[in-house]
């Protein structure tokens, strides 16, 4: 990557930042509870909130800090912080 | 440079410094937190608080205002001590110039740091090196025992009746300020022995008035700064006794105004400031494994410079080389100019390389100053500049 | 003579602490340390680091260390959030704070890798998950560069009061779990 003069911050070049390594808990959805009410993906500081095409909610794992905020604020108990030894 | 653990404790550098600094009993200490010099006055404040150290913490909104407040703390015939890093030096920069002018011995510790923009917080000299021009006295430390002892040096400098000048002590930010060492504390009894109390010719007293500050005109400036000329020539002879007089009193010499390492019987000579000499002192041993007779001069004293000492040390060697991590801009780095002009002036012949490295806190590993001596075509093609990576140069991809 | 200590933790686990210790452990060993952070701003969580070399003699270099002789990690989860035996010298060590085995973390290489259940021996000893000092016990019986008095010593200079005790306690225990793993 060469820089443009002044080194001006491109839109989007955030997503190269992938703050995944932060976490050590990783959130974890239980489809069966979750209404799809979308109060994680609007709490999500991150914002890594996923719809998949099947309309059921996930997580993007490359940028999840793993804060637990989605599952703090979920009315439903659908989400659970799982500690993630891969 | 041989060291002993005797009586020496492992701390960290900003610690360190600041422990120092209250054993120089300043009465009045005012600064402004900046990354890295915010632990060193953060051990101060902590030591006023405590009772510790019988000062007044000046709190205060900028370091201009730091600066202003120190000036006019010293000009009441106290000791003052003030430290800063980086935009906080520029901020200071017109009060630096009155401070000095003004002939007000005040201490200040500056954590080296890169200057915005791009904004980084790391290492480089392009702080110190913006205020070479402003009457203070520039010292650089090579490690953290050198910038401990340092602060008590420069107070006794500063407050020298021939000089009367402040003094910076330049402490590369992070590289030494973050790191933990093993170092040894004067004994308060000690530092008052080196150190006595502060005791001013001219202080604002309103029983005895006088006035700092006049207006100088164009009949008057140009002598004005003669004399401010002459105090710098003359600390280039107390930096050296005061550096000895430390020696005899402590064991522990860094060298005065420059220190020569393995420089006799040396073809080349690596020049540089402050911790990276560590890293020239390991490539000229390097170097002399594979063959090529290298040696170090650590340029302590930056301010005033040492030309005829730099001369009389370079004055057998076949090439310099000299790394800066200062530089300006059209035109090249600070420190190679100097020694160019030193070496010419003294009619030394050695070919000088001027290289530029570490700035904004890039590592200088021994190794690229080894690759500077060994192969320098490429750096030279490039102004100077070590190990580039041409992956960012050119306009955008 | 020159070792170099590469610790891996996260922003919040203390790492700069843990270099600290292990120089002052060092010093009292009657060596020469050099302990420094990853320079820059710390985030609470994210992957940093803190390096410490022990020599006979000072130490004059002070770049980051790239080629460390032994690696510590803090917390397990970073063995698969870095890369953290990158530039390990071959028959290097990696001490590994965890409940788990060497052989399920999965590391690969000429390398000698130690467990040890550093956060678990500091709640049991002294209630608090600080691994730090463990970690500096099972360091100083594997490697044998720190003894468990220099150690003594380092927590007693450190710490104050019971806090020294507590501290000694847990390094004493991890030096001793790591001395019975050799003898098996």
């Amino acid at each position: 990557m060469k820089f443009y003069p002044g080194v001006p911050a491109m839109p989007g070049t955030s997503l190269d930042n992938h703050t995944g390594n932060w976490r050590t808990q990783k959130p974890v959805f239980d489809h069966a509870k979750c209404t799809a009410c979308e109060l994680c993906e609007q709490y999500c500081p991150e914002p890594c909130i996923l719809v998949a095409d099947d309309g059921k909610f996930d997580v993007d794992l490359d940028y999840c800090k793993g804060c637990g905020i989605c599952a703090e604020v979920c009315p439903f108990d659908a989400i659970k912080m799982v500690l993630e030894l891969k | 440079m041989a060291r002993t653990l005797e009586k020496t404790q492992v701390m960290e550098g900003s610690r360190a410094i600041a422990a120092s600094v209250q054993r120089c009993r300043p009465q009045v200490i005012a600064a402004y937190p900046i990354t890295p010099q915010t632990h060193i006055v953060e051990h101060l404040a902590q030591a006023v608080a405590n009772g510790e150290l019988k000062a007044e913490y000046v709190k205060v909104e900028s370091e201009h205002s730091a600066m202003s407040a120190v000036l006019g703390a010293e000009a009441t015939g106290v000791r003052a001590y003030t430290a800063s890093s980086s935009q906080g030096v520029l901020l200071m920069h017109e009060v630096l110039y009155n401070v000095a002018a003004l002939r007000l011995p005040v201490v200040m510790t500056v954590a080296n740091r890169a200057i915005s923009q791009p904004i980084n917080i790391w290492n480089d000299h392009q702080d110190a090196m913006s205020a070479r021009d402003t009457g203070f006295i520039q010292i650089f430390a090579e490690d953290n025992q050198e910038a401990c002892d340092l602060q008590y040096q420069a107070y006794k400098i500063a407050e020298h009746k021939d000089v009367l000048l402040p003094v910076m002590v330049c402490v590369d930010g992070y590289v030494l300020t973050h790191s933990y060492e093993p170092v040894s504390l004067l004994d308060q009894d000690l530092a008052d022995q080196f150190l006595p109390p502060y005791e001013p010719s001219w202080a604002l007293d309103v029983d005895r008035p006088v006035t700092y500050g006049v207006m100088l005109g164009p009949g008057e400036y140009l002598e004005h700064k003669y004399v401010l000329q002459q105090a710098q020539k003359r600390a280039l002879g107390v930096i050296e006794d005061v550096a000895r007089e430390f020696g005899t009193l402590t064991g522990r010499t860094h060298g005065g105004l420059v220190e020569e390492y393995r420089l006799d019987d040396a073809d080349v000579a690596l020049v540089g400031l402050g911790s990276l000499v560590s890293a020239l002192r390991e490539a000229a041993d390097q170097l002399r494994e594979q063959g090529i007779k290298a040696g170090v001069l650590k340029i302590r004293t930056f301010r005033p410079f040492p030309a005829e000492k730099i001369a009389a040390a370079l004055g057998g060697v076949k090439r310099v080389v000299v790394i800066d991590k200062g530089y300006s801009l059209g035109s090249g780095g600070i420190l190679g100019m100097e020694i160019t002009a030193a070496l010419a002036a003294a009619g030394v012949p050695a070919l000088v390389d001027r290289f530029v490295g570490g700035l904004g806190g890039r590592p200088i590993p021994a190794s690229t100053v080894v690759r500077a001596v060994v192969a320098p075509e490429l750096p030279r093609s490039q102004d100077g500049f070590l190990d580039l990576k041409p992956e960012y140069l050119g306009e955008g991809d | 003579m020159l070792i170099q200590v590469r610790i891996h933790g996260r922003g919040g686990q203390g790492v700069v602490t843990a270099a600290e210790l292990l120089a002052i452990a060092v010093h009292e060993q009657g060596l020469f340390p050099q302990a420094f952070p990853e320079f820059g701003s710390e985030r609470m969580g994210s992957p940093v680091r803190s390096y410490v070399r022990i020599s006979d003699q000072p130490v004059r270099i002070r770049t980051p260390v790239e080629e460390p002789d032994i690696v510590i990690v803090q917390d397990p989860t970073l063995i698969w959030a870095e890369k953290v035996t990158a530039g390990l010298k071959p028959g290097g060590l990696v001490l590994v704070n965890t409940e788990l085995a060497s052989a399920e973390l999965g590391i690969d290489g000429d390398l000698r890798v130690v467990t040890v259940p550093a956060t678990k021996i500091a709640l049991e000893t002294m209630n608090r998950p600080i691994p730090n000092t463990a970690l500096l016990g099972a360091f100083g019986g594997i490697t044998g560069l720190v003894s468990m008095s220099a150690i003594k010593g380092a927590c007693e200079h450190r710490f104050a009061g019971e806090l020294a005790g507590l501290n000694i306690a847990c390094a004493q225990r991890a030096y001793d779990f790591v001395s019975a793993l050799a003898r098996n």
